[in-house]
């Protein structure tokens, strides 16, 4: 079996997946998860990618429907990272620290939202 | 494959999802002032076309079809209801519903203010929401779904931090990357998927699919992503904090509705897109983490010294009921009898659990907490939402004549007559658990000898009758003919 | 195809290597500026593939995800230490380790078998392309065609994620100006390039919505290079972001989806049904979208960027129509 230039991009995707993936997990920072999230969303674009490149038929160099699949997720992608950044930076102006370790519930008065 | 329809009743399934999007931009443009009245009159309306899909659909007894913009799948896209579609439907119109109604107090505009911020994005986002259950209730490409997905999530999380307080933010962020995680490993599947098929649509890919790695790596991968969503145990960490964080309506919509979004796409991949790729060790494996949630969940409820938190670890429990029905539905000559019990259970918990909710909502904006402790002799002051709290409470155990006694009762006979006799004592004992958190409440609230507490705020009466409202349907869906709950599998081929 | 050269082999090394550098760098920022340089890269992987529409979209919103990173980093350094603390222990870690590369290795599997021959809709798209569409770009016919609900559906996601962004702020900042007052830079190579660059950044979004009908190119492309140059006016200190409460702001985030929505239910009276466009006005519908699209995108990633409001609405609220009703209330 012979290395075709697709495949080894198909690889490289596969590897950055499983990359991002464990920087998610592990990294004990917010950030450093959300960017390791967009690390593993660069992977599997490029997985997705590559079956749009062996899709290729007719005259297009690829098929141009999981092309517009990865237009539509990075996009999304962008929205969550967006909204995440802003979380974490409301989360340290409050308490001038940012983790993900449950506070102990303190005993609430009065429901959530402000009215 | 049905014949596909076209206007009117096309425009109901686009309606469906397209009305609640229709009210964010006017939201946004009039201005916060109109939130309250817009997102009641799209309410309503939203009732109206789940209620005329579901007649449409059973009047029919076949699926109900829709090509978008005339491009057949599998190039194009199609929107699909069946009988599992028509009751999510219904049900999430009746929650959504009781959460805005109740909602007015939280986050009502009084005439003549300037724009606020938390009514302006409650309502956007109990919209978006809404919109984004029902496109995953009626999409059949996994793409869409996975679009409708997003958008769920990005109404959700930002509804649990409203408050702005940090354990809630935190709770948010917690949410949001799990939710993250969920949505990379289902695209990974899809994408999987479309390399060997060529398609997205879900009754293409039925038949197309052929077991092989490439296929099971995808359900797998999938099925991770989305029990990420679902929180199903062990996966359910960050449900507790988001729950106890959010407004009374919000917890509702999350508990009650939300991870069942995810859990209808489970089944959608298993059974209707991937018949046969889940293997039947896959199908116990699944059924064994339920069976975990609903022990540690109930356990966990026990010892909680918070109402929310013990509502949100009940959450935890109940969704375990949901993934009994995977085994049991394969193993049995009663497959069908379990899908029913397991839909049943989706529908009965969302509306037991969302009268819950708002129950503890009342009682927190009452008496200024929600220490379990202090809360003696409360039904003496509150009695109509302490009774409803109780109601709900028989769905939850699952005591006749509930809709989720009917439910448990489907799985345990599906249990019994396909002897995995294993289920049957798990069912038994979360019964017993549930009924030992709800009567650590239930004593405290209706204690004699403490002197109720006094309240920090009228007793809202509009509340009160939708928590009982909600607890009473909750009981009535247990009332339904057993012959009629077969609505749950129109145009399913079971 | 050939098989793969140096070029190739080189751009996989690098890669690898700034996602790791992503990973492992001690600072935040090291790290963010390891993605931006990961998302470069990676741009030029999208061209050596062939797909060029993903390219510049990836381009454009990978730099932004890395501009979003890095400011966010350097705003937060004081947080990173006690993170730290909280990492995994290494047994966990092990496990988390192995999981991973199972993942990888079993996506690697697949991908070295593929379906023979690869399913593809392209024959499809290409047969229905031109004379249904009315365009010749095949992405933009799926986008706005073929699966136009997925692209009116992720319109609406931006938008909320907006009203997501904003709703982090304070109460009392509702209303107001997201990101820091502008002070005009004294450094005058970044003036200089925010008022020339903007123009011409125009020119070529306007020309890759164009281009988009026939050649690459589209409204989520040009919109980000449009948000793109917002940022960099933005950073020379030569314009100030508008007041969430805005009335035109509030317009120009919602013509996208309001456009879209407007054309799909219009086809049910017009042509076949929702989102059908009527024969033989496809081209000049899908042209319309499009342009509306462009400007939302744009409006909607800049905005993404600025982030919450962070100063108060000033009185007189400007724009707001609320702030003069609520005075005749208090009358």
């Amino acid at each position: 079996m012979t290395l075709t230039i697709t495949s080894l991009y198909g690889l490289l995707g596969a590897a950055l997946v499983g990359l991002g993936l464990y920087g998610l997990l592990v990294q004990p920072h917010p950030l450093r998860k959300i960017l390791a999230f967009n690390v593993m969303g660069g992977g599997l674009f490029l997985v997705f990618d590559v079956v749009a490149r062996r899709g290729a038929a007719a005259w297009f160099p690829a098929d141009p429907v999981p092309q517009a699949f990865v237009i539509t997720a990075i996009m999304m992608a962008l929205a969550g990272t967006a909204l995440a950044v802003a979380i974490m930076l409301r989360l340290f102006a409050e308490t001038g620290r940012v983790t993900l370790r449950p506070e102990p519930p303190a005993s609430s008065d009065g429901q959530g939202g402000d009215s | 494959m049905s014949p596909v329809m076209a206007a009117p009743e096309g425009l109901l399934l686009v309606l469906a999802i397209f009305g609640p999007v229709l009210g964010i931009p006017l939201l946004l443009v009039l201005g916060g002032r109109q939130a309250e009245r817009i997102g009641l009159v799209l309410l309503a309306l939203g009732l109206g076309v789940a209620i005329a899909i579901a007649t449409t659909v059973i009047r029919r007894g076949d699926a109900l079809e829709y090509v978008l913009g005339g491009w057949a799948p599998p190039l194009g896209v199609l929107l699909r209801a069946d009988g599992l579609s028509i009751v999510m439907l219904a049900t999430t119109a009746v929650v959504i519903g009781a959460a805005g109604l109740y909602a007015r107090s939280d986050f009502g505009v009084p005439r003549g203010m300037p724009e606020t911020r938390a009514p302006l994005v409650f309502w956007t986002l109990l919209l978006t929401v809404w919109a984004g259950l029902n496109a995953v209730f009626l999409a059949s490409d996994l793409f869409t779904l996975f679009v409708a997905l997003e958008l769920l999530t990005l109404g959700a999380v930002p509804l649990v931090s409203l408050s702005g307080r940090a354990e809630a933010l935190t709770a948010a962020l917690r949410y949001l990357l799990f939710s993250l995680l969920g949505s990379a490993l289902f695209l990974l599947g899809v994408a999987l998927l479309y390399g060997s098929y060529g398609t997205l649509d879900i009754a293409l890919l039925a038949e197309r699919v052929r077991v092989e790695p490439a296929t099971q790596l995808a359900a797998a991968l999938m099925t991770v992503g989305l029990l990420t969503k679902t929180a199903l145990f062990p996966l359910h960490i960050w449900l507790p904090a988001a729950h106890a964080g959010a407004p009374a309506a919000a917890s509702a919509l999350i508990s009650g509705l939300v991870v069942k979004g995810s859990f209808v796409l489970i089944i959608r991949v298993w059974v209707d897109a991937l018949p046969g790729v889940a293997t039947p060790m896959a199908a116990q494996l699944l059924a064994a983490l339920g069976a975990a949630a609903i022990l540690v969940g109930s356990a966990l409820a026990l010892r909680q010294a918070r109402l929310k938190m013990l509502i949100a670890y009940s959450t935890v429990a109940q969704v375990g009921y949901l993934f009994l029905a995977f085994p049991l539905a394969s193993a049995t000559q009663l497959g069908t009898a379990a899908w029913t019990g397991g839909i049943l259970q989706a529908v009965s918990h969302a509306l037991a659990k969302a009268s819950m909710c708002l129950a503890a909502g009342l009682i927190t904006k009452a008496i200024g907490h929600d220490r379990i402790l202090d809360m003696g002799s409360i039904g003496r002051v509150m009695p109509t939402t302490v009774f409803a709290f109780g109601l709900a409470g028989f769905t939850l155990m699952g005591l006749p004549p509930s809709g989720g006694f009917v439910a448990k009762w489907l799985l345990l006979r599906a249990a019994i007559e396909g002897a995995q006799w294993w289920w049957v004592l798990v069912i038994v004992s979360g019964g017993l658990l549930t009924g030992g958190y709800l009567f650590r409440v239930l004593s405290r609230a209706l204690a004699q000898s403490d002197e109720p507490p006094g309240l920090r705020s009228p007793l809202d009466r509009r509340g009160e009758r939708l928590v009982l409202g909600l607890a009473l349907l909750s009981i009535g869906v247990g009332l339904v003919p057993l012959a009629s709950l077969s609505i749950v599998h129109i145009g399913r081929g079971l | 195809m050939s098989g793969p050269g140096p070029i190739e082999f080189g751009l996989v090394v690098l890669i690898m290597a700034a996602a790791i550098r992503a990973h492992v760098a001690q600072a935040t920022f090291a790290a963010a500026l390891g993605f931006i340089a990961y998302g470069l890269l990676l741009g030029l992987v999208w061209v050596r593939l062939g797909t060029v529409d993903v390219a510049l979209t990836a381009a454009t919103v990978g730099a932004m995800t890395g501009v979003l990173l890095l400011s966010a980093a350097t705003r937060m350094r004081a947080g990173e230490r006690a993170a730290i603390l909280e990492r995994p222990g290494p047994a966990l870690r092990g496990l988390i380790a192995v999981l991973c590369i199972a993942v990888s290795a079993a996506i690697a599997l697949v991908v070295l078998m593929p379906a023979d021959p690869a399913p593809t809709l392209a024959p499809a798209a290409a047969a229905n392309n031109l004379h249904a569409t009315g365009v010749g770009n095949p992405v933009t016919a799926v986008l706005m065609a073929y699966r136009a609900i997925d692209t009116l559906l992720v319109n609406v996601v931006l938008l909320i994620a907006v009203v997501a962004v904003w709703s982090m702020a304070p109460d009392s900042l509702w209303g107001g100006r997201p990101g820091p007052t502008p002070v005009r830079q004294d450094n005058e190579a970044l003036t200089f390039l925010a008022r020339l660059l903007p123009p011409i950044a125009v020119g070529v979004g306007i020309y890759l919505l164009w281009n988009d009908i026939n050649e690459p190119g589209g409204a989520f492309q040009g919109g980000a290079i449009l948000a793109a140059m917002w940022i960099l006016a933005r950073m020379a200190g030569l314009v100030d972001a508008p007041a969430i409460g805005r009335l035109s702001l509030r317009l120009a985030l919602v013509s996208g989806p309001v456009v879209f929505l407007t054309a799909g239910f219009a086809g049910f009276a017009l042509a076949e049904g929702f989102l059908a466009y009527p024969s033989g006005w496809e081209r000049p519908v899908i042209i319309v979208i499009n342009s509306a699209m462009t400007l939302t995108v744009a409006v909607t990633l800049a905005m993404l960027l600025e982030g919450p409001p962070t100063r108060p609405p000033s009185p007189p609220l400007a724009g707001m129509p609320t702030a003069q009703d609520a005075k005749r209330g208090e009358r």
